[in-house]
């Protein structure tokens, strides 16, 4: 693969994982946040599938193939399944902040985020290193979407795209992620998502609703 | 320079022309899909002309910035169209207009009609044109950022410049920031221009109208001068996305006769193309709430200043 052609896949496919992230903070429908997250997700795992064409390694494949089926598939799927029982969770209805602000936020947090990565890319200018801004805005941004949302499926949502921002900023500026620690990691991921889903489920089940700010008290 | 003016001529005299073939078309095609028959492609300058007939009537109590508005919007328009690259790269305007000038002269058409909608002192004129100045604050900041991404690359506030600069590097003409742009500066047009989803320009609903909230009180030739006006924004507008983000088509500084054939057939084509596409794209939507406006203007805005930074910062392709 010739060096222009990684480059456009590298600031593509970063720059359409930025793109997830904002529209993210657009939409309030879950399934909408949904099917963005699982395209962010197919965005995360191009990253080191071009590194390791680029680089004629296996490994980096091995890492994309399977970020892409468990962060881009996987996950969204289970999901999807546990926003089917929100009975009238379908959208974020009184977020804490309205889509305008969140949206000036969101520009905001952009402009801080290349901001403060700009001596990473002067110590290091590769193509990877340059598109690192977007990754890091990304993480920025799902911190403000777990903040800023009511409902549980929304907060595990920002918590998904944190550790998507996390996994983007490392496959961008590191040479590769070995692959035992990237499964390590989502495999983590897995099992936070399985039992959140779990915990959805029983506070639903007790209280009818998932809105975080009517938890008052912990109960055993 | 007797060239690069006639063609400027030709430019103007193209956009006088084409504007209501342009609505018509817009227009054609929305009755089309509804399954309408529709009025045919000339029902604007049909009504234009009827318009113009028509005695001219001047609301009690109205001062000449009442009846200097259509002339103002028509006037700045016309000026942008012999400024911008819309049949050749050599406008001879070119040098003292760049594209804050050309954003300047298209609000100052826009701030006309807001003043002579309040001087009529009327309840809707002074609705619509607070309305239109809320929408206008929002969308300003954004044609200027969107601007200013392209300009980025060519290191150059000049729209021929700019447009030049993709006709020489076509490789840069799909990177990521400009892709941003794009579908910033469309969902701008349509704010600026009062389509769906924004304001709808079929209807006189008194809790929804912007634009015609405010042309509300003309009547005759001065309504008819205002809504030429108005088609004659949009073909402005629609040229300049079509020959910043695909140049292709448009001739050089100093052309020959073919390349001014070509240069012409092609801008009919590609403003005819975003006209139906923009219509195609308008049947399928609802007018958005009022205060649901902001927020779509904000996330334009947001796209804007994701452009400049990803073509300031993110690598170009082939560099």
């Amino acid at each position: 693969m010739s060096i222009e052609t990684y480059t456009g896949i590298i600031t593509f496919a970063a720059g359409s994982f930025l793109l997830a992230a904002v529209l993210i903070v657009w939409r309030r429908g879950l399934r909408a946040t949904i099917s963005l997250l699982a395209w962010q997700g197919v965005a995360l795992g191009a990253i080191p599938i071009a590194n390791g064409i680029h680089q004629g390694a296996w490994m980096p494949i091995a890492v994309g193939i399977v970020v892409i089926a468990l962060r881009g598939v996987l996950l969204p799927l289970l999901l999807a399944r546990a926003a089917r029982g929100e009975a009238h969770g379908a959208r974020e209805a009184t977020p804490l902040v309205n889509t305008t602000a969140a949206l000036l936020v969101t520009a905001a947090l952009t402009m801080i985020a290349y901001a403060a990565t700009r001596p990473l890319i002067e110590h290091s200018p590769s193509p990877g290193t340059r598109a690192a801004p977007a990754a890091f805005a990304a993480l920025l941004i799902a911190v403000f979407v777990m903040v800023s949302r009511r409902r549980a499926m929304s907060q595990a949502i920002g918590f998904l795209m944190l550790d998507n921002g996390i996994a983007a900023t490392a496959f961008l500026i590191t040479a590769g992620v070995p692959l035992i620690v990237e499964l390590g990691a989502s495999l983590d991921i897995l099992f936070a998502m399985i039992v959140l889903g779990v915990l959805t489920d029983r506070m639903r089940l007790s209280f009818g609703d998932t809105d975080l700010n009517q938890l008052r008290e912990l109960r055993d | 320079m007797a060239l690069s003016i006639a063609l400027a001529a030709l430019q103007v005299l193209m956009v006088l022309v084409g504007a209501p073939l342009v609505i018509g078309a817009m227009r054609q095609v929305r009755a089309r899909l509804e399954g309408r028959r529709g009025g045919g492609l000339g029902q604007p300058w049909r009504d234009l002309r009827k318009l113009f007939r028509k005695q001219q009537i001047t609301p009690e109590g109205t001062t000449v910035v009442f009846r200097a508005a259509p002339f103002i919007l028509l006037g700045s328009t016309l000026l942008i169209a012999a400024i911008i690259p819309v049949v050749s790269l050599g406008s001879p305007l070119d040098s003292s207009g760049d594209f804050v000038a050309v954003v300047g002269l298209l609000f100052l058409g826009t701030v006309a009609l807001a003043l002579a909608a309040l001087d009529t002192g009327t309840a809707f004129g002074g609705m619509g044109s607070s309305r239109q100045m809320t929408v206008v604050a929002l969308v300003e900041p954004t044609i200027l950022l969107v601007l200013f991404t392209l300009s980025l690359r060519v290191h150059s506030a000049n729209l021929a410049a700019i447009a030049g600069g993709t006709l020489e590097n076509p490789a840069q003409a799909f990177s990521l920031g400009r892709v941003l742009a794009f579908a910033s500066l469309v969902i701008v047009i349509i704010a600026e221009t009062g389509r769906l989803p924004v304001d709808n320009p079929a209807t006189h609903l008194e809790l929804t109208m912007i634009h015609e909230a405010m042309t509300l009180e003309y009547a005759g030739p001065r309504l008819g001068l205002v809504e030429w006006a108005s088609g004659m924004r949009l073909t402005v507008l629609l040229v300049l996305l079509a020959n910043l983000f695909f140049p292709w088509g448009v001739a050089p500084a100093s052309p020959g006769a073919v390349q001014i054939l070509i240069a012409v057939a092609a801008i009919a084509a590609k403003v005819a193309i975003l006209a139906m596409a923009l219509s195609v794209g308008e049947t399928f939507l609802a007018k958005l709430r009022l205060f649901r406006v902001p927020e779509l203007l904000a996330g334009s805005f947001l796209l804007g200043i994701l452009a400049v930074t990803a073509s300031s910062f993110l690598p170009a392709a082939g560099r």
